[in-house]
């Protein structure tokens, strides 16, 4: 299943994939089968340099390049990255930085996060890649026991914090229980590791660059379903985005809408749709970062509008959105003009048919919004 | 022919089509990927019975003589043998100790390395000190070695303030970075993906060493011990496993841990470098770890060592083996322990006698109490180094919890026991 998903998303592929269009009624039976929930927001252009339109794998890949010329100690690993990885972040890098830099490692995540700690430990920079962030959760021991306590429980002897985790997440219309999974929220509750998710291109590359940088341990969750839909004017250059930070996208002064990845532009849409159709103004914020989480710009815009609804594709209970809540309650609790609203995935597996009706969508985060300013 | 009517009469039209031309010649027979095999047309399983077992290598065998040590391929010198005697004490008396500081509620927690000090040193007597060690939990005789002193072993086990790792761990979670001794955490088999990787940083960035990664036979059931060898196989890790067979994980037998011949046979399924030695036998385990430290660095590729022993102690201060072992057991091997065997060899060839025991022992026991009573008096580390650490920075969260502790204990420091603790 594994392979077989993701011949769907990469390139060299496709010629096979036309075949099944000419031979089959498959498509056509399953027209929805590549619909996307929500249709990505590209970034207005504020970067002051040299800037190139790419997708989000790109970015990435850029990214991934920048690093490797950078440090000659750095390393890119995991399942078939050499040949370019199984959605084409890693292209070219094998041929351009050699087998000892970027390379395959047998199928076990708990081999290849234990591997990324090791070589971090000796000063390397390892960046590892989780072919899905559903298949992370073997390497969990090693991300929450060791990754995340190795500064702590040594006092400050050994660390690994040149480890950066990179792992594809989220729905991706047609991905069911093992490739949909958005999984920060059980990465939230680990002290010792940082964890961020892009909105698009731009964020991807400098968050990931950070990342690498960073000295602490972090998950990169890359929104796989923008891989090759986002497409933004990305600097060309070696730039950061600040892990800790969250971003305010719109300014409004009626609701502030939460969300992180993918569901940053589902919020987007929906704040034009209560624009139109009740003519109140949507603060947007991408908190880009989930652990450690900016708190204050969050709560800033939440004093200032009194509403406030988070919206997250992965299940509710126990969700992040349940941390920012009991946040912003605490710290807000005077401001509020209503309960805080949490839109997300059921508390169920992530389904295949039922997709449409599983995501946070637009509708449901409309009909959230308007809850909230009518209460 | 046969077989070919057999087939019809599933009816495929494709197959009929696929026998007309011959099934294959070995010129054009693609060949499987990943396995160098021949055909064979007699059907045969295979298991751990159709092959001998590996033997266990040794040197010092009984009756010792004084000839024994000369006779293999890697000649000590009287210093170095001593020093590898005295560490062999040194252990032995500090975790005799530290086992009754236990039992008499002086620290929390305790592991004897009994029975395993010759597999500890005599490994680690065959190292370079840029060689990278990931240990268990029971390798205290390498840091011994290496020249961890008395008093960092005590300020771990009692979490003072002198304590590097700033008390932040259970007792016998050492680590050093000076000595190049990665800290000892508690999940098992965990280290040794993390070894796999170290050893693969250090041959990436030309460093003239290797990683030497200890684990127990329990331990080596664990699902990091798979991707481990295996990585260590597949990207050429120069990284020397050594894995203590002493028979037990806690009360669970060595044959209810596995059904193979050991841990050994399974370094050759990974195309590791394997070999099997006696692990109460100081020279053998020093010999061996040698020749495996030179082959490691030579060709940049990983050893498999196992190393046969008994654990002569309990496995914690919190379990009593004797409800899962008999003392007869137990006895057999306290005659066989690897201290004795060597110090026989030591007097055998004549550098060693009873009077040089007794004041070895005596000395090391009144050094090792000067230290302990030392490290008891050290008040613990301050209360605020529970929040640093975690991160290289402490973010605004974890720094405004800190002070949320700080006015608690303004209002409410008479229920904590500060006093036992650094203050401002």
């Amino acid at each position: 299943m594994r392979m077989i998903l993701s011949k769907l998303y990469a390139c060299n592929y496709t010629s096979s994939l036309n075949l099944l269009r000419k031979n089959s009624h498959y498509l056509t039976k399953n027209a929805n089968i590549r619909t996307l929930h929500f249709s990505f927001v590209p970034d207005k252009k504020t970067h002051a340099g040299e800037t190139k339109k790419i997708n989000m794998y790109q970015a990435v890949n850029e990214a991934l390049a920048i690093a490797l010329e950078k440090d000659p100690n750095s390393v890119v690993f995991g399942e078939d990255v050499a040949f370019g990885g199984v959605f084409r972040c890693t292209v070219g890098l094998k041929e351009r930085f050699g087998n000892n830099r970027v390379f395959n490692t047998p199928l076990s995540e708990q081999g290849i996060i234990g591997f990324g700690i090791g070589l971090a430990n000796q000063g390397v920079a390892a960046i590892a890649e989780i072919q899905f962030a559903d298949y992370i959760f073997p390497a969990f021991d090693q991300l929450v026991n060791e990754a995340a306590k190795m500064r702590y429980r040594s006092g400050n002897a050994f660390d690994c914090g040149k480890l950066t985790v990179r792992a594809p997440c989220g729905a991706v219309g047609h991905g069911a229980l093992y490739h949909s999974q958005s999984p920060e929220a059980y990465f939230a509750h680990t002290p010792g590791l940082k964890v961020v998710v892009p909105r698009g291109p731009i964020q991807a590359k400098g968050l990931l660059l950070s990342c690498i940088e960073d000295p602490d341990p972090c998950l990169i969750f890359e929104p796989k379903a923008l891989y090759r839909l986002a497409v933004d004017d990305v600097p060309t250059n070696d730039f950061k985005i600040p892990i800790g930070k969250a971003e305010i996208l719109r300014e409004g002064d009626s609701i502030t809408l939460v969300g992180w990845g993918s569901q940053v532009h589902i919020l987007l849409e929906t704040a034009d749709i209560v624009k139109e159709k009740l003519g109140a103004s949507c603060e947007v914020i991408d908190l880009i970062s989930i652990l450690p989480w900016d708190i204050e710009t969050v709560t800033k815009s939440v004093k200032k509008t009194g509403r406030v609804v988070i919206a997250h594709e992965a299940p509710l209970t126990n969700g992040f959105g349940s941390e920012v809540s009991a946040t912003i309650q605490e710290a807000c609790f005077l401001n509020l003009e209503a309960p805080i609203q949490r839109v997300t995935g059921w508390d169920t597996p992530f389904p295949l048919v039922f997709e449409p009706f599983y995501l946070p969508d637009k509708w449901r985060c409309f009909d959230a919004i308007k809850k909230t300013l009518n209460f | 022919m046969k077989a070919f009517n057999h087939l019809r009469i599933f009816n495929f039209p494709q197959l009929k089509f696929l026998f007309k031309r011959p099934l294959s010649i070995a010129a054009t027979e693609p060949q499987f990927i990943g396995i160098k095999s021949k055909f064979t047309n007699v059907l045969k399983f295979i298991n751990s019975d159709s092959y001998e077992t590996i033997p266990i290598y040794r040197i010092l065998s009984s009756p010792i003589t004084n000839n024994i040590h000369h006779n293999s391929l890697v000649e000590l010198d009287k210093e170095k043998l001593l020093k590898m005697y005295r560490d062999m004490i040194r252990i032995s008396v500090m975790d005799k100790i530290l086992y009754e500081s236990q039992r008499q509620g002086r620290i929390s927690f305790y592991m004897t390395n009994t029975g395993e000090e010759a597999l500890q040193i005599g490994s680690a007597s065959a190292l370079s000190p840029n060689d990278v060690i990931y240990g268990q939990y029971r390798e205290a005789g390498v840091l011994m070695w290496r020249g961890y002193q008395f008093n960092q072993f005590l300020n771990q086990c009692y979490g003072n303030c002198n304590d590097s790792g700033k008390g932040k761990q259970m007792p016998v979670h050492y680590g050093c970075k000076e000595l190049n001794f990665t800290t000892i955490s508690s999940p098992l088999g965990t280290q040794m993906p993390q070894a796999s990787g170290a050893a693969y940083a250090l041959k990436l960035t030309k460093r003239n060493a290797c990683v030497v990664c200890y684990f127990g036979e329990g331990g080596a059931s664990e699902g990091d011990a798979h991707p481990a060898l295996n990585f260590a196989a597949t990207l050429d890790c120069p990284i020397i496993f050594i894995c203590r067979n002493n028979g037990y994980a806690i009360s669970t037998p060595a044959n209810e841990q596995y059904r193979g011949d050991g841990i050994a046979a399974r370094g050759p399924a990974y195309g590791i470098q394997t070999v099997r030695v006696d692990g109460n036998d100081i020279l053998a385990m020093h010999h061996a770890t040698k020749i495996a430290r030179d082959y490691c660095i030579d060709n940049g590729k990983p050893v498999l060592i196992e190393a046969m022993t008994y654990r002569l102690s309990h496995h914690s201060t919190s379990d009593d083996s004797t409800a899962y072992r008999s003392t007869e057991e137990i006895n057999q091997w306290i005659h066989q322990s690897p201290i004795v065997k060597f110090r026989e060899y030591l007097k055998t060839v004549g550098l060693w006698d009873d009077k040089k025991e007794s004041e070895l022992h005596k000395s090391t026991l009144k050094e090792f109490m000067a230290e302990f009573t030392a490290a008891e008096k050290l008040s613990k580390p301050h209360w605020k180094e529970l929040f640093t650490d975690v991160y290289h920075d402490m973010p605004a969260h974890i720094k405004k919890q800190m002070l949320t502790m700080e006015d608690h204990l303004k209002v409410y420091g008479q229920h904590y026991p500060l006093k036992e603790f650094q203050s401002n």
